[in-house]
């Protein structure tokens, strides 16, 4: 269908041209004018972002997933020198554009309330971001991968800084400055590849098809590739103990940021290890995966306490997607099909159901303006329909069959048992301790004794919060009862990646 | 003698051109400021390009003392129009504070005249000349509000640690005139492929420690904070950009011209200097609460950066130098022209605090700012991180990934405060009024809108064509 039009970079610049053309109207609207704007700014982003989100899903259903390379491939020249544009998608990257696609609208919507100040500013900043976003999933090129992966930094760090908490410089800076060391480590592990490559092939080049299949790097060097890349990734996913920034971040980031920010930022490490990091570095990938079990498992545990702990309903969430993300790490680095179709899966449905918590955190904080868990109490008299809606999202964040969350954290568990079941004893034990701290959290919030006044005359869902989450509520029950809809896309691209590492381990990267 | 005019005529009629403006406006009384400074702009501009007009002529010009070819046509290319723009943001801040004199315009002129000396240096009599007859006119400009006691502070160190410098090129040059027996390069690297003495050895470092100060490389690097502190705004404009970029092409065909042959020689010495720059920019940087010191360590950091791909002592290498290079010069002319449009009510802005809330009183300005600001800390997709690339790809190839790996992390150091102006601009209430831009600005938002559309474009077009500095890297070797 797509045969003749360059659908992959349609999706990933309309955003930006939506943002571009707000902007610039922006800057020729009067005073008077600028009301009208903020108010039409939403309308004209959701429009973009629903133009993009369709065409993913007509991407999705043209994907031919029973093909293991890439489809759709555009390749135009760039910056020479074996550096060039090049896009492409296959069973792994397809769904998180899906994903993205699917989260923004849905951000947007929630925006155009609870945003109260610079309402244009804030649509432009998330387009801009929806482009970046997508256009780490589809490209092929290391540089232009690495161009989109860092350029994430800047309007996220605006979102946090303008329409942030109180104390959200500190937050700003911390996620800033914590990323970017992970990332320019990553880039000179980029430099070394692309200068390797010249002299193993010949001519340089960061073509990703070709520096999997063809480029054969030394083992110690690629330890030190290995390390580089995880160091950006660790961060970003983030792994205990590089985790710190992400509380601080999703505490003062506005609602749709920290959705943003767990629903796709997160992902992004996680990508970038199946992507990257066992492709290129089989062997580093093989030898230092026990060091990942245990960090994973440490992750899963600790954090969880940690989130027992929390004070702060979005801060609670922040801790168990650490946990969470535990999980796909763990099943990454089994390197068997349970364990890495898990880890995608895991991705996708904790980047819903993460996405809707902190979706229900908005709506209360909208309404009372604090996230102190003490505060609330008793909300299922009130807002009973409320009440439904995170009950769901609660349990499918614990793992309850039927909801997606279960799916995701067998599959990494069956994954993992068949490397060590000791790391699979200490998963399950991160399992029962997230249904501690999500029912611990539910039964504060909206069971018990109302005891605060001030809540008495809380409203239910408005018509604007239930086309919010109704989607997202019912993606969290089709993926939990019928998951071969993401497993049957990926798997051909899993078996490939899984071979493509067995015979690359085999040989000992000779 | 002809073939050597004609060579050398752009430098001529810059030359001519300056004593002709002085003249007149020395001979009137009226203000001729104004019309000099025009006919000044339109004289660089023409400078820049006329080597691309007249087909780029290479040769050597009085009797080998300087060599044109397109490794100088391209730094004079930038130099030009890097003045070109700094004299012109020079207009309205003189304006208002009633220094608006011809002479600046003059001064201007013979600086770039020097530079141009500089890139095409090739015995180390002209290599003396041109960093000279540069510094006298920079100095002279470092104090050109010669009733603050800033500036004149900031004129006077200039000139004193300057006089050091030259000492110590002057010692370097008659050590290796000692030990080869001739200042022509081409004779210096014919003697010094049979075979470096350590005299050879010990006059090169003298002559790098001479040119550190001119790029303001660390331990060199004291004057810098001060003397962009003092100097008018406009000045510390034109001394980041033109005269860096000099330097750096005079270091760059210094140590692969006459000591080709020891680059494990001169190598080390570059490397500390690139090592220690970037990490005292990034830190020094931190603590600072004036813009125009933090531009300071900004340029001291960057330079810096810009030694790295030189340590690889490639074409490639010089290639990432030249065009890290000009990226730099493009952002720092913009980032000045941002600064000079803003005024506050007692003056212009100078510390980072007058910034506050620039996001509100003025929006499309502090858009610009930003974007220039991430692009100094190197994050795709600006203009910024194709610098570092080319920059550090050489030096990678060389085997100094560790020294790339230290140049990335003094650069995630040095995002600290770029962000620090970013977020006043951004993140905090507005305090101060900005006065209603004057109409003589209008011009300078011309340059750093035009400057800002290849920070956000030229990395999806452009870059690609490297053809003309990678010829000009070529011509070195």
């Amino acid at each position: 269908m797509f045969d003749s039009i360059p659908i992959l970079s349609l999706i990933t610049f309309i955003p930006l041209v939506g943002a571009l053309i707000l902007a610039v109207i922006s800057k020729f609207a009067g005073e008077t004018g600028r009301e009208q704007l903020d108010k039409n700014a939403p309308r004209v982003a959701l429009v973009v972002s629903g133009v993009v989100f369709l065409l993913s899903l007509l991407l999705t259903f043209d994907f031919d997933s029973a093909k293991a390379g890439f489809q759709f491939i555009e390749e135009y020249p760039w910056l020479g020198g074996g550096i060039e544009y090049r896009m492409g998608v296959d069973g792994i990257s397809i769904l998180f554009i899906l994903l993205t696609a699917f989260l923004t609208p849905l951000c947007i919507i929630a925006s155009a309330t609870s945003v109260k100040s610079r309402m244009l500013e804030y649509m432009v900043a998330f387009l801009v971001l929806e482009t970046l976003m997508i256009g780490v999933f589809v490209a092929l090129d290391l540089v232009l991968f690495y161009l989109f992966f860092e350029a994430v930094l800047i309007p996220m760090f605006i979102i946090i800084g303008v329409w942030g908490g109180k104390n959200r410089v500190y937050a700003s800076y911390k996620f800033f400055l914590y990323t970017l060391l992970g990332s320019v480590l990553m880039l000179a592990a980029i430099l070394w590849i692309y200068s390797h490559s010249g002299q193993q092939l010949g001519s340089p080049t960061t073509d990703m098809r070709v520096l999997m299949s063809e480029l054969k790097i030394p083992g110690g060097a690629q330890t030190w590739l290995w390390l580089a890349f995880f160091a950006s990734f660790a961060v970003k996913m983030p792994m205990w103990p590089v985790h710190t920034w992400l509380p601080d971040a999703h505490v003062e980031a506005p609602t749709a940021g920290s959705v943003i920010l767990a629903g796709i930022l997160l992902k992004l490490g996680g990508y970038g290890f199946l992507r990257f990091s066992i492709p290129m570095f089989p062997n580093a990938s093989l030898e230092l995966a026990p060091i990942i079990f245990w960090m994973s498992i440490i992750a899963i545990i600790y954090t969880s306490l940690v989130a027992y702990r929390q004070n702060d309903i979005k801060k609670l969430i922040a801790y168990s997607s650490v946990a969470h993300m535990g999980f796909v790490t763990m099943g990454i680095f089994t390197f068997n099909t349970q364990g890495i179709q898990g880890g995608i899966y895991q991705m996708l449905s904790h980047g819903v159901i993460s996405g809707a918590l902190f979706f229900c955190v908005g709506v209360i904080y909208d309404r009372m303006h604090t996230r102190e868990i003490s505060f609330y109490g008793g909300l299922v008299k009130h807002m009973p329909v409320y009440a439904a809606f995170f009950m769901l999202f609660t349990m499918a964040n614990v793992g309850l069959p039927g909801t997606s969350g279960f799916v995701g954290e067998i599959l990494t568990m069956v994954g993992a048992y068949q490397v060590s079941p000791w790391i699979a004893a200490g998963a399950a034990i991160g399992m029962i301790l997230s249904a501690m701290y999500a029912l611990h959290l539910y039964r504060e919030v909206i069971f018990g004794e109302q005891t605060n006044e001030k809540l008495e005359g809380i409203a239910d869902m408005t018509r604007r919060e239930w086309i919010v989450l109704a989607p997202l509520a019912i993606m969290t029950i089709v993926l939990g009862v019928y998951p071969a809809l993401i497993t049957d896309v990926t798997s051909a691209s899993v078996e490939n990646l899984i071979a493509d590492f067995a015979t690359a381990t085999a040989t000992g990267g000779e | 003698m002809l073939q050597t005019i004609s060579l050398f005529a752009p430098q001529l009629l810059l030359a001519v051109t300056a004593s002709l403006l002085l003249g007149f406006g020395v001979s009137k009384d009226k203000d001729r400021s104004i019309i000099v400074r025009y006919i000044a702009v339109g004289l660089l501009i023409l400078f820049a390009f006329i080597g691309l007009l007249l087909g780029q002529p290479t040769g050597e010009a009085f009797k080998g003392a300087l060599r044109v070819d397109n490794y100088s046509h391209y730094v004079n290319m930038f130099m030009g129009l890097s003045a070109a723009a700094a004299l012109m943001f020079s207009k309205s801040y003189f304006q208002t504070e009633k220094l608006d004199r011809y002479e600046y315009s003059v001064l201007v002129l013979y600086a770039v005249l020097g530079m141009s000396i500089m890139v095409s240096a090739n015995s180390l009599l002209s290599l003396y000349i041109g960093i000279e007859l540069q510094s006298l006119a920079l100095y002279v400009m470092a104090a050109f509000n010669r009733d603050s006691l800033r500036a004149s502070e900031a004129g006077l160190k200039y000139f004193v640690l300057g006089a050091i410098s030259s000492g110590l090129l002057l010692y370097g040059s008659s050590l290796i005139y000692g030990f080869t027996g001739s200042l022509e390069f081409d004779r210096i690297a014919q003697v010094v492929s049979e075979g470096a003495t350590p005299g050879i050895i010990a006059g090169m470092v003298f002559l790098l420690c001479g040119l550190a100060f001119k790029i303001s490389a660390v331990p060199f690097h004291m004057w810098t904070p001060d003397v962009y502190e003092g100097s008018p705004t406009p000045v510390t404009g034109f001394f980041s950009a033109a005269p860096k970029f000099a330097a750096m092409a005079l270091i760059a065909r210094l140590v692969v011209g006459p000591f080709g042959d020891i680059v494990t020689q001169w190598q080390q010495v570059i490397i500390v200097l690139a090592v220690l720059s970037m990490f005292v920019g990034a830190i020094g940087a931190l603590a600072q609460t004036n813009v125009k010191r933090l531009m300071a360590y900004s340029s001291i950091a960057n330079m810096g950066y810009a030694l790295v791909p030189l340590a690889a002592g490639t074409v490639a290498g010089v290639k990432g130098m030249l065009i890290f290079m000009s990226i730099y010069v493009i952002t720092v002319i913009g980032i000045f022209a941002c600064i000079l449009q803003m005024r506050i009510r007692n003056g212009m802005v100078e510390q980072i605090s007058d910034l506050s809330g620039l996001s509100k009183s003025n929006k499309s300005l502090a858009i610009i700012l930003s974007l220039f600001m991430f692009s100094l800390m190197g994050i795709p997709p600006l203009l910024g991180f194709f610098g570092k690339w080319f920059a550090f790809a050489p030096a990678v190839e060389a085997n100094l990934t560790w020294l790339v790996v230290l140049a990335l992390i003094a650069s995630v150091i040095g995002a600290f405060y770029y962000l620090r102006l970013v977020k006043t601009m951004w993140f905090e209430q507005p305090e101060n009024e900005f006065v209603q831009a004057p109409k003589t600005l209008r011009g300078l938002s011309a340059i750093s809108v035009l400057l800002v559309f290849p920070l956000l474009i030229l990395p999806f077009i452009a870059v690609r064509s490297q053809g003309i500095i990678a010829l000009a890297a070529e011509s070195l070797f």
